[in-house]
């Protein structure tokens, strides 16, 4: 059995410690939010927050993670519309499909709490995520929404 | 026209589970007025929709137009999807669910209007007669109905009841478009919170009791066969359940969960048979290409005037032939579906661009009478064509027939859907033009050598042996240019192992790159200024030439720019739709492009949602400059060679320009949004490129070629 701190609760599920986290959240936790893309940490649909750190889950085995702190897109605020950079993205209305949109919010997320005053250039750098839909203008302007109303 | 009423208020219940909403919790007896509006006694209304979304906003869009059309209170305006089965059952009374081609939208305007009239009538019909006056003295308004000489009121959800018991009306007349309130507005999207927040269920997250998780291999070589497969090498691996046959060319592991299918099949021996297609290559694709290029049997798509006699004539001739590759979608949910089949029964959970296609592809897979299918259509996580076919409904009907009436979620790895898809066709193009000595162009030759899209998925709609689509954007109520006097667009159709699709923006797509490049190639050599160079050949097309013209003034063109900065333009017409765009680009010493601004320009005639317009033109950028830098799926050993997207990369963050998009509906006719602007988008960069460095591309994706300087 492994221990998993997931959005402040112990989950313990009995799995290959080999396994992806990702999958370990989308199916033995069940929790569905976490996307799958890609399976290699290339487009990061599948970014959680590990002990505040942006991270593919998809490219995680589980048993590496021990006692970190698990944040999925269910856990990122109470109501699911509350944190600044859901609330920016609700105003400028970036998604498209939506698909990818729950890692490009923890990944959006995490770059504001190490950076709350991004530059384009940083946002450049640091969100990689793939949206096949083309939303990242919007998602660029949500960014500098969210620093603004979090300052 | 009889509804089914019963089917139809069990689904409007049921199908809960694919909404983004929650029924009121008081609500009782929602009342259905007309076919296309269900209201609640709290005045929320729930439009029926039966086209798919994907992104591209119609499940808004379709709200909007029947909400305008009922004077409905658009706050409390829901929408949910109509049952393929029930649409079966009713005669297809809300018509085609096929969402591609920029249709959702455009091909629905005329019937959903008309729905969102009749049931306006029924509504001022029932408070009406609630208050013993006529109808005509009635008005409605934002869910209000009116009585005018008595200034008496009554709100939707109090006369919906007995609105629903009137005849639906069929000789009503839908809003001039100065009396539009919610049509033209962009009203925020229907479907955006649970986007946020991780509770919209996508396909590929639906959890059922019960049930199996599956992954596929095809045979990797196109065309090639399944002959066998060792499933007692897997079978003892954890949470294991069975290894099934799907079909003749795949072989699927059935485990408790998908991860624990996709560690077993990786470790499955198959043995395949390719069929003499291992030897397919993108070299003999190229070659049986270029023998195309020169073939003398070609579809003719446009023809006007006398082309040899052009050429004959001309002070000036110039020739070049371009290509672009095969591409894959490379939808982020990969394929999936799940089924259930027991006994004559079969219900699936799917994310289609053709809810009605999926019905039949699983009635057919599963045996059963088209009747017996149940169908959960949820919101795609994208589809751009790839998700109107049917393959993967029909393998996981295909398994869910193998596990005893246990439903069962097949989901493909990413590497499977990079390799099994339906690409946008490889092509290549010889383009000629013939100018007289003043630089006038007096004929221009288009052949195109491709893998035929009709000819692969719908051979019956070729047109004696000519595939009409293959002249997307070039065909003569498209082409813009219809004031040159003599043209010939012909089409040699060229077929290989490789699947081929409709991809976002089909053919558009790769005609105006050849199309637009091309022209640029002749004003270069006219030493005349692009954009005049093309006025001079859009007289006869006006609505091109507007759109062009918004562009150019918004972007400054002939403008000084900074130094370093380069411009290009592109304009074409599809999908109902006139675009052009203007790309500002720089290009380093050492060859690294960034593309800096985008202005893009639409006329759709009639704008439904402004700001979703925006977003899908935005958006179509990134679609297109990922095929311009850097996709492209390439053929070793009959297979697709790229796996995932570190093979097949795709515009990122850091690759995006700034788009500023230009919105000119000129009315009079519904063009598509979803599509057109992507196929200004290579064109108008590769044009800013060849300003900047004097190298003409002629060859996609920029990933292999050297920008520096010529």
């Amino acid at each position: 059995m492994i221990a998993l701190n997931i959005n402040g609760q112990v989950h313990q599920v009995d799995v290959d410690p080999e396994t992806p986290l990702l999958w370990v959240i989308r199916e033995w936790v069940g929790m569905t939010g976490t996307k799958f893309g890609c399976g290699i940490a290339q487009c990061g649909a599948c970014s959680v927050h590990i002990d505040g750190a942006v991270t593919r889950s998809c490219s995680v085995p589980v048993g590496t993670v021990g006692a970190s702190k698990i944040v999925t897109i269910e856990g990122l605020s109470a109501d699911g519309l509350s944190h600044p950079v859901q609330r920016a993205w609700l105003a400028h209305e970036v998604p498209q499909c939506g698909y990818c949109q729950s890692g490009q919010i923890m990944a959006a997320a995490a770059l504001l709490a190490q950076n709350p005053k991004p530059s384009d250039a940083d946002i450049d750098d640091a969100m990689s995520n793939i949206c096949r839909c083309g939303t990242y203008n919007r998602i660029r302007t949500a960014i500098h929404t969210a620093s603004a109303s979090a300052s | 026209m009889t509804i089914d009423r019963r089917s139809f208020i069990a689904t409007s219940l049921a199908g809960a589970f694919s909404l983004s909403w929650k029924l009121p919790a008081s609500a009782a007896g929602p009342a259905e007025v007309g076919i296309w509006a269900v209201i609640y006694p709290d005045d929320t209304v729930v439009v029926r929709i039966a086209r798919s979304e994907m992104g591209q906003g119609t499940f808004t869009g379709l709200a909007q137009l029947v909400a305008d059309e009922m004077d409905a209170d658009w706050s409390k305006v829901r929408a949910e999807y109509v049952a393929p089965e029930v649409n079966l059952a009713n005669k297809r009374a809300w018509g085609d669910m096929s969402t591609g081609g920029s249709r959702g939208i455009r091909a629905s305007v005329d019937y959903v209007r008309k729905g969102g009239a009749a049931a306006k009538a029924m509504l001022i019909q029932a408070a009406a007669a609630q208050w013993g006056v006529p109808a005509d003295q009635c008005t409605a308004s934002a869910s209000v109905v009116t009585h005018a000489g008595s200034g008496k009121t009554l709100r939707y959800g109090e006369v919906a009841a007995a609105a629903a018991k009137l005849p639906v009306p069929s000789d009503v007349t839908v809003k001039k478009p100065a009396e539009w309130t919610i049509i033209g507005k962009g009203v925020k999207r229907l479907d955006t919170v649970e986007k946020l927040s991780g509770k919209q269920i996508f396909a590929i997250d639906v959890q059922l009791p019960d049930m199996l998780n599956a992954t596929i291999a095809q045979c990797p070589v196109f065309g090639g066969k399944l002959v066998s497969f060792d499933a007692k090498a897997v079978q003892a691996m954890p949470g294991v359940r069975q290894v099934v046959a799907v079909g003749d060319n795949a072989v699927a592991v059935v485990a408790d969960k998908f991860y624990q299918a996709k560690t077993a099949l990786a470790k499955l021996p198959i043995v395949w048979d390719e069929a003499g297609n291992g030897k397919v290559s993108s070299e003999t694709i190229a070659a049986l290409l270029r023998e195309g290029l020169e073939a003398k049997q070609a579809g003719v798509g446009l023809a006007q005037g006398d082309i040899d006699a052009a050429f004959t004539l001309a002070a000036t001739k110039m020739e070049a032939v371009y290509g672009t590759p095969f591409l894959n979608h490379a939808t982020l949910e990969p394929m999936n579906c799940t089924a259930k089949v027991v006994g004559n029964t079969v219900e699936i959970w799917v994310p289609s661009q053709n809810g009605e296609a999926s019905m039949a592809a699983a009635a057919e897979a599963g045996g059963v009478k088209l009747s017996d299918v149940k169908v959960n259509k949820l919101h795609l996580g994208g589809g751009f064509g790839r998700r109107g076919q049917q393959d993967y409904v029909r393998q996981a009907v295909l398994v869910a027939k193998q596990t005893g009436g246990r439903p069962v979620k097949l989901i493909w790895t990413r590497e499977e859907d990079m390799q099994h898809g339906f690409y946008r066709p490889i092509g290549q193009a010889k383009m000629s033009g013939a100018m007289d000595a003043s630089g006038n162009v007096v004929g221009l030759r288009m052949r195109i050598a491709a893998p035929s899209i009709v000819a692969n998925l719908i051979p019956s709609a070729l047109v004696n042996g000519v595939d009409k689509i293959a002249f997307q954007g070039m065909n003569p109520d498209e082409f813009g240019y219809m004031a040159v006097p003599n043209i010939l667009i012909d089409h040699a159709i060229r077929t290989t192992s490789v699947p081929v699709g409709f991809w976002r923006g089909v053919n558009v797509n790769q005609n105006t790159i050849f199309m637009e490049c091309f022209v640029d190639e002749m004003a270069h050599a006219a030493k005349k200024d692009p954009l005049e160079f093309r006025r001079a050949m859009m007289g006869k097309n006006p609505k091109h030439l507007a759109i062009l013209n918004a562009v150019a003034e918004k972007a400054g063109w002939g403008s000084k720019l900074p130094d370093g900065v380069y411009r290009g333009l592109a304009q074409n017409c599809g999908f109902g739709s006139y675009v052009a765009a203007v790309a500002e680009v720089s290009v380093s010493d050492k060859g690294a492009l960034k593309i800096l601004r985008i202005v893009a320009g639409t006329d759709p005639g009639y704008a439904v949602n402004p700001d979703q317009i925006d977003a899908q033109v935005d958006g179509s950028f990134a679609y297109g400059l990922s095929a311009l830098l850097y996709s492209e799926n390439t053929i070793k050993d009959g297979r697709v060679v790229e796996s995932n997207f570190d093979t097949y990369q795709v515009a990122r963050m850091a690759d995006m320009p700034r788009v500023e998009t230009i919105l000119k509906p000129s009315g009079g006719f519904w063009g598509g949004v979803g599509e057109p602007t992507i196929a200004v988008a290579a064109p108008a960069v590769l044009n800013a490129i060849f300003a900047a460095t004097g190298k003409r591309i002629r060859q996609l994706p920029l990933k292999d070629q050297d920008l520096r300087r010529a």
